[in-house]
């Protein structure tokens, strides 16, 4: 079974607010000092379903694309250490600044010009801009179904069973290959890459290809954007906190239970 | 502007709570120009009329009993239809189950764009303009939408259902719907004994600092004392301590209680993301700097293990 994986870099998610600074005019993040970019987190999840996919299936290549700068290559790379076998990175100017439509639409040119695949398994959502749309964007774009939040993945002959999380509960469902796939978090903890094994992903190979190999320049750079950005700003958080002072736990809590009475809360 | 498609969902034959914010959310846009609210939700005529009490100046049942699967496929000719009969240029959807799948894929259909999570919708210069959190909750981006129909899915709590004021119009009925080609095998729901955390006055929330699965039987005794519902953070969920129905927060539920209690969770942006809406929150944490003891009303600073139980005795006295 062949299967892609998209895998994104992003600022880290866990950048702390006091380090996270906007520049509102050029409407961008400013990378916070001495904050490296990650793989989004979803991502390597979904790395680990395609790799414990191929195992189960005793075959077939699991292919990286990520869209991004040139240092995306480290995303990339993390998947091949991981255990995939190739990578292929889009990057290029006219990419800067395109919305997550656009991006819909380049991975999936790339992944047609890669003669298409068995199953194409992604993140939940992209944790910078949070939106969790390019699975079902590039499943609509390939006119296959997409098959969102799994937390499980079986696969029998051509049918993919999955397990998915709900706003209440879990939903089993089944779809005929090929797919589109999101990834939850729900799945668990992807493998850590080995020193051996990143050293073995080194020699594997990652292709570059810009917007000009994906015969879709005109629909590119931020000028084509269909979700225009037209503003972006950090929220303002005041604090006015009141600490409840006391001289053990017990008495602290007996003060808070006080004050939270006090206040009609309780 | 030719108006707005509310996409309402029913639970168990019951118009949830969403719906009613969606055509809050509706009404707004409509008082600032965007047309008639005509709301949608797979049913009867008889659901469907619970919409325009709910303040829709119209509203559509789609019949067909294919939607009940809750699939993409079987809802998309039903919509195509409703935009067909309204000239509707804006599509609501909650940010839902439903809401995450058929917004994305309304917006591929029709060639258009989402905005997906959205906590403010406004009409300017004719068109939709949506606000919305970005980077876990660091920033706030508004934007707006080259192309029409504009859809976008609200974060619930960000309107209010209109007050009191039924719509006028009539229900009409569509009967479409696709195959669908993902085929629901089986639905477990999560167990709802107690009370609903989104609906819950008071909310008691745990998180990794509980250092163990045993210590939310500690929370759990807090809320029941309280009246309220139990709550984890992520890293709880994802260590298997607590249900991820129970999640609070970016990818969990967005909870807006008079009162949030917070146990040892240190409040990053994705947690506050769920619960920053609530009125009164307080911080119990061992560390004086946690995001969370900043942005609280009252905060204790001490180990909860000792706190905890000494509250839950002294809220018994006091009632
Ligand atoms: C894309 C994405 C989506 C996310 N979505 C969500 C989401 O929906 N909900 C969510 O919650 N998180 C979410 N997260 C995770 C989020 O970034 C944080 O990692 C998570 O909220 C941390 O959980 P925590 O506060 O329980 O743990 P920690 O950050 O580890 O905090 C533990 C806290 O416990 C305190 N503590 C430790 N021991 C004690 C003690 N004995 N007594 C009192 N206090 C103590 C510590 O001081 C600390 O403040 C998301 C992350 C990403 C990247
Ligand atoms: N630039 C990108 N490069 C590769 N994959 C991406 C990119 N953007 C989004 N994806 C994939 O789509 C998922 C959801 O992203 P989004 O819809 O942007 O929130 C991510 O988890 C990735 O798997």
């Amino acid at each position: 079974m062949n299967i892609i994986v998209c895998v994104k870099q992003i600022p880290d998610p866990e950048t702390p607010a006091a380090s996270f600074k906007v520049d509102e005019v050029a409407k961008k993040v400013i990378p916070a000092q001495g904050i490296a970019p990650v793989v989004n987190p979803y991502d390597p999840q979904a790395t680990e379903a395609a790799l414990r996919l191929k195992d189960a299936d005793g075959g077939g290549t699991v292919t990286v694309i990520s869209l991004g700068a040139e240092t995306a290559r480290d995303a990339i790379k993390h998947a091949l250490a991981m255990g995939a076998d190739e990578g292929i990175l889009i990057t290029g100017p006219e990419f800067d600044g395109i919305d997550n439509f656009q991006t819909a639409k380049a991975l999936a040119a790339a992944i047609q010009k890669l003669g298409g695949a068995d199953l194409v398994l992604m993140g939940r959502a992209a944790a910078d801009w949070d939106m969790g749309v390019v699975p079902t964007g590039v499943a609509s774009i390939l006119g296959v179904p997409a098959v969102t939040l799994a937390k499980a993945i079986t696969k029998s002959g051509s049918v993919l069973t999955v397990e998915r999380v709900l706003d209440d509960g879990f939903q089993t469902v089944e779809v005929n290959l090929p797919a589109v796939v999101s990834i939850s978090n729900e799945f668990g903890e992807p493998r850590y890459p080995q020193l051996r094994q990143i050293m073995l992903a080194a020699k594997k190979t990652v292709q570059i290809w810009g917007a000009g190999d994906l015969g879709i320049g005109d629909q590119l750079g931020a000028a084509n954007r269909d979700l225009t950005l037209e503003a972006l700003y950090v929220p303002k958080v005041e604090s006015n906190v009141e600490i409840i002072e006391g001289e053990s736990p017990e008495e602290k809590a007996r003060n808070l239970a006080q004050k939270l009475r006090a206040a009609k809360l309780i | 502007m030719a108006g707005i498609l509310v996409i309402a969902e029913a639970v168990d034959g019951v118009i949830a709570s969403i719906s009613g914010e969606l055509i809050g959310a509706a009404k707004k846009l409509s008082g600032e120009g965007a047309g008639s609210v005509t709301a949608l939700v797979a049913g009867d005529a008889g659901l469907a009329q619970g919409l325009i009490a709910a303040g829709a100046d119209n509203a559509i049942a789609a019949t067909n009993g294919a939607l009940a699967t809750g699939t993409v496929d079987a809802y998309i000719p039903a919509i195509e239809a409703a935009i067909a009969q309204t000239g509707a240029d804006i599509i609501l959807l909650g940010q839902t189950s439903l809401g995450r799948d058929l917004g994305p894929a309304l917006a591929f259909k029709f060639g258009t764009a989402v905005a997906m999570d959205c906590v403010d919708v406004t009409i300017d210069g004719g068109k939709l303009r949506a606000t919305r959190s970005a980077y876990g909750g660091n920033a706030r981006a508004e934007v707006g939408f080259r192309n029409s129909p504009a859809v976008a899915t609200i974060k619930a709590k960000s309107f209010d259902a209109p007050a009191g004021a039924a719509g006028s119009g009539s229900v009409s009925t569509i009967d479409a719907a696709g195959d669908s080609r993902v085929k629901v095998i089986g639905t477990s729901k999560a167990d709802t004994t107690g009370i609903r955390i989104e609906e819950a006055e008071v909310v008691v929330s745990g998180g990794r600092g509980l250092g163990d699965e045993s210590a939310f039987r500690m929370l759990e005794e807090l809320s029941g004392v309280l009246k309220g519902a139990t709550g984890a953070s992520r890293a709880a969920c994802d260590l298997g301590w607590y249900p991820p129905s129970q999640q609070v927060g970016l990818t969990g539920k967005t909870v807006s209680p008079n009162l949030y209690i917070a146990v040892a969770i240190s409040g990053a942006s994705q947690h506050m993301a769920g619960m920053s809406g609530s009125k009164n929150i307080v911080a119990i944490n061992k560390d004086g700097d946690a995001n969370m003891v900043k942005v609280s009303k009252f905060a204790i600073v001490d180990d909860y293990k000792k706190v905890v139980p000494a509250l839950i005795e002294e809220i018994k006295k006091l009632a």
